[in-house]
């Protein structure tokens, strides 16, 4: 029986050894942590759907400036998500000064969008008077739902910004590997596809068809 | 791109970090990313929190039996909660709720899987460590400062909370709804953080368990315990996200005026609150959604160290190994879909409830397979009665003895009636709380040499067994009857109700009331035995005293700080080969092969 002494990452392998998924470790880590950050927001956006169905739901969003406004949000959060899938790509190329040129191009539109968004909140509170605890539309909740969960995104969105800037700057440093960077982006689109759930469910359900 | 063998990157990428061994005190002790050393923190974190839990329990039990009774000190520590050491009703639910709390997060969660299952898992898969050490320190710390907020909840003004370690919403939701202040909020705060340190812990469990295995151990030859803190962790991994919402939500509610979970028309004090929209019945879902896997996070580590305790000292395989791997597989599975079983009394459609009480029922198989194959792994065995394996048939009997009432709760009809009496609180506390203890306990006393290099004093873990076996079931038996009176839970006390004067329900209060007074007292016996066992235990530097099998036996005691010395072990065999026919032993440990086990090929021919 052979004792195997040349430990080596060979196949993928169930039988000890190996990364069975042919993953690094931070990969499985970051996706894992997806899953479950996935389960937060599923919930809140299932009770969204609850207090929605259990309460007259108000409609106050006009195509104009609410749909324009949060559709060039979501297009500079799409733009965030090309610029990454290069600074990826890059990256595994071997590229590093222009892996760490996307990053950055990557945290510039992620801060962009945190911006847009800010000053939708601010017009939303000082000139239609909605608050997270009141609105003139109706149901309190309408404005409950609305900050918090475009508010824990703009929190995920955010840190990302962090995250990116960290791993930039450490990639360049040649402290950090090409497969940093991929977590990072894998992150990135993670936070990108929540607010692929988050801008229909809340802003075009939301909208007065007239 | 189809190439299945990771680049070169990925390959130095996925190696254990080795990290050196520290040699000041803060980072060899405090801030160690040693799995062994968070393990450690974990359980000792968990021992001080199981006697804060322990006297609130014994003051919920005081105030039972005697409204008007002052007792000294509490006066003087509680001024508000206990003026001249008398109890309020106030306090009464305030101590229940924190007691429910403390011991649910603080005990339960984090002893099995932060405790145990971090010290073993990676040496009984033959890793030098978890996949992410600092990772595993974040997680330790952050519970820590968990358990700090909730402890910071007694001192606040208003004191602890009071809706119950489930904190319902109305009650929890309105800080105008009761007297206290911020200590819903402290709670709040607490649990949220204890969310992400359990997260970050389940994640750390997962990778550790699929990429760390050594070479030639397969899932299905990993120990039984492996296989309880892996599935507890993907538990943990997806019901924490969800009590993390709801937490958010809920303080949302109390600080920034939200209503998620408060109702139009409320009357508090004679005024109509300014809310509207919400549902409690919104924070029940979300909650029980979390804490049904809960129980499961709690009781799973349990399972896992029975089986391996009785197959260990039975010197049988355990009977049915895939099958037991199946059925705590189900068992995670199932405890998804039945959350609605909590929830039967809340006005919930009739048809929902016949959903979640079939698929309830469902989760009877798994757990009388595993009951049955624990029987089976004893069967015909050579049964040696150590303190690790009564504790062990302890816990088979507690699980055995709390699930049958879990028959009775499943249906809705029964549970209607059942619901808010005491029935209920027997029959958790004999499943998940007790018969989860009496896994920690069995742990404990499998593990103590390993850790320690020295053996705890068997005769006292006996002693200490076999009163704290008694009195769990002198506890909680009585309160099956209370609750067919009916008598209800969470009063503070009951007076003027004919049918429970006429049956006695005073008097069996009463002896619970003493019942659980000596079985904590008992629990010295246990603390003492641990702590003396530490620093003046006999000396055991045997690798192997107990003649097991898994990986964590083939190691010094206690295991060096990088734990296989750099020499990672090859594993041949599964994990309960024991009274192998033809062997020079009789067990066959997982890292010898069969030239070591059985000798010349010659001699293992003749065996058969």
């Amino acid at each position: 029986m052979s004792d195997g002494h040349a430990a080596t990452m060979a196949a993928p392998t169930w039988q000890g050894g190996g990364t069975p998924l042919a993953v690094g470790h931070k990969k499985l880590g970051m996706w894992l942590f997806i899953i479950s950050d996935s389960l937060t927001f599923s919930a809140l956006l299932l009770a969204y759907s609850y207090v929605r169905v259990a309460n007259d739901w108000p409609t106050p969003f006009h195509f104009f400036p609410s749909i324009v406004f949060s559709t060039i949000m979501t297009l500079v959060l799409l733009t965030s998500s090309l610029t990454m899938v290069y600074a990826v790509s890059a990256a595994h190329h071997g590229a590093r000064r222009k892996a760490v040129k996307w990053i950055w191009a990557t945290a510039f539109f992620g801060s962009l969008f945190v911006v847009l968004h800010g000053y939708e909140w601010l017009h939303l509170m000082h000139d239609e008077g909605m608050y997270p605890w009141a609105n003139e539309y109706g149901t309190p909740l309408f404005g409950g739902t609305f900050f918090l969960i475009t508010g824990l995104h703009m929190f995920h969105v955010i840190t990302g910004v962090a995250y990116l800037g960290i791993v930039a700057l450490g990639y360049r440093r040649g402290k950090w590997l090409p497969e940093d960077v991929e977590v990072a982006g894998l992150y990135w689109h993670f936070v990108d596809l929540v607010w692929m759930f988050v801008f229909p469910l809340i802003y075009l359900l939301s909208t007065s068809v007239d | 791109m189809t190439e299945v063998q990771p680049s070169k990157e990925v390959a130095e990428y996925t190696e254990v970090h080795r990290h050196p061994e520290p040699k000041s005190f803060l980072w060899k002790y405090i801030f160690s990313v040693d799995h062994k050393v968070i393990g450690i923190q974990y359980m000792l974190l968990a021992v001080v929190a199981v006697f804060v839990g322990m006297a609130l329990s014994l003051l919920v039990r005081l105030r039972l039996v005697c409204p008007e009774c002052s007792y000294p000190l509490l006066g003087t520590f509680f001024p508000v909660g206990a003026p001249e050491g008398v109890m309020t009703p106030e306090f009464y639910l305030a101590m229940l709720t924190m007691h429910g709390t403390v011991m649910v997060f603080m005990v339960l969660t984090t002893a099995p899987q932060g405790g145990f299952g971090n010290y073993f898992l990676p040496i009984q898969i033959g890793a030098a460590d978890m996949a992410f050490p600092r990772l595993n320190m974040l997680s330790f710390w952050t519970t820590f400062v968990s358990f700090l907020l909730l402890m910071a909840a007694f001192v606040v003004e208003g004191g602890a909370p009071m809706s119950g370690w489930t904190g319902y919403p109305p009650l929890s939701a309105l800080p105008e709804a009761t007297v206290q202040g911020i200590g819903q909020d402290l709670w709040l705060a607490s649990i949220a953080v204890f969310c992400i340190a359990s997260l970050l812990g389940a994640l750390n469990f997962i990778v550790t368990t699929l990429d760390l295995r050594a070479k030639g151990l397969t899932m299905m030859r990993m120990p039984l315990t492996c296989w309880t803190w892996f599935v507890t962790a993907i538990l943990g991994l997806l019901a924490f996200g969800v009590l993390l919402a709801a937490g958010v939500l809920l303080l949302m509610d109390r600080n920034v005026g939200t209503s998620f979970f408060v109702p139009a028309g409320l009357v508090v004090s004679d005024k109509v609150i300014d809310h509207s929209g919400g549902s409690p019945i919104l924070w029940q879902h979300l909650f029980w959604f979390f804490g049904h896997p809960e129980v499961y996070i709690a009781i799973l580590p349990g399972m896992g160290v029975t089986s391996h305790v009785l197959s260990t000292f039975a010197r049988k395989t355990v009977f049915g190994y895939r099958a037991m791997v199946y059925a705590i597989a189900a068992i995670g599975g199932l405890g998804f879909v039945v959350w609605g079983h909590h929830m039967f009394v809340s006005g919930m459609s009739p048809y929902s409830a016949f959903v979640f009480s079939v698929l309830t029922m469902c989760i009877g198989v798994p757990s009388a397979i595993k009951t049955f194959n624990w029987i089976g792994t004893m069967w015909g065995g050579k049964i040696r009665f150590t303190s690790p394996m009564l504790y062990s048939i302890g816990f088979v009997s507690l699980f055995v003895s709390g699930g049958l009432s879990g028959i009775f709760l499943g249906q809705p009809t029964v549970d209607l009636y059942f619901h808010d009496t005491y029935f209920v609180v027997a029959h958790f506390h004999l499943i998940m709380g007790v018969a989860a203890i009496f896994g920690m306990f069995a742990g404990m006393t499998f593990w103590f040499p390993k850790m320690f290099g020295r053996m705890m004093n068997e005769p006292l873990s006996k002693i200490h067994f076999w009163i704290t076996f008694v009195g769990v079931y002198a506890i909680f038996g009585p309160m099956h009857y209370l609750g067919m009176l009916p008598h209800p839970r969470r009063y503070a006390e009951i007076t003027g109700v004919d049918y429970l004067a006429a049956n006695g329900a005073a008097e069996l209060q009463m002896f619970v009331t003493v019942a659980a007074v000596l079985t904590v007292l008992a629990q010295f016996i246990f603390l003492y035995n641990f702590v003396k066992s530490i620093f003046a235990g006999k000396e055991c530097r045997e690798e192997n005293p107990w003649e097991a099998t898994t990986l964590e036996w083939a190691i010094p005691s206690p295991p060096p700080h990088d734990n296989f010395a750099g020499k990672v072990p090859h594993v041949y065999r599964g994990a309960y080969d024991f009274s192998l026919k033809g062997a020079k032993r009789d067990f066959a440990m997982q890292c010898n092969d069969d030239k070591a086990v059985f000798g010349e090929p010659a001699t293992q021919a003749s065996g058969d």
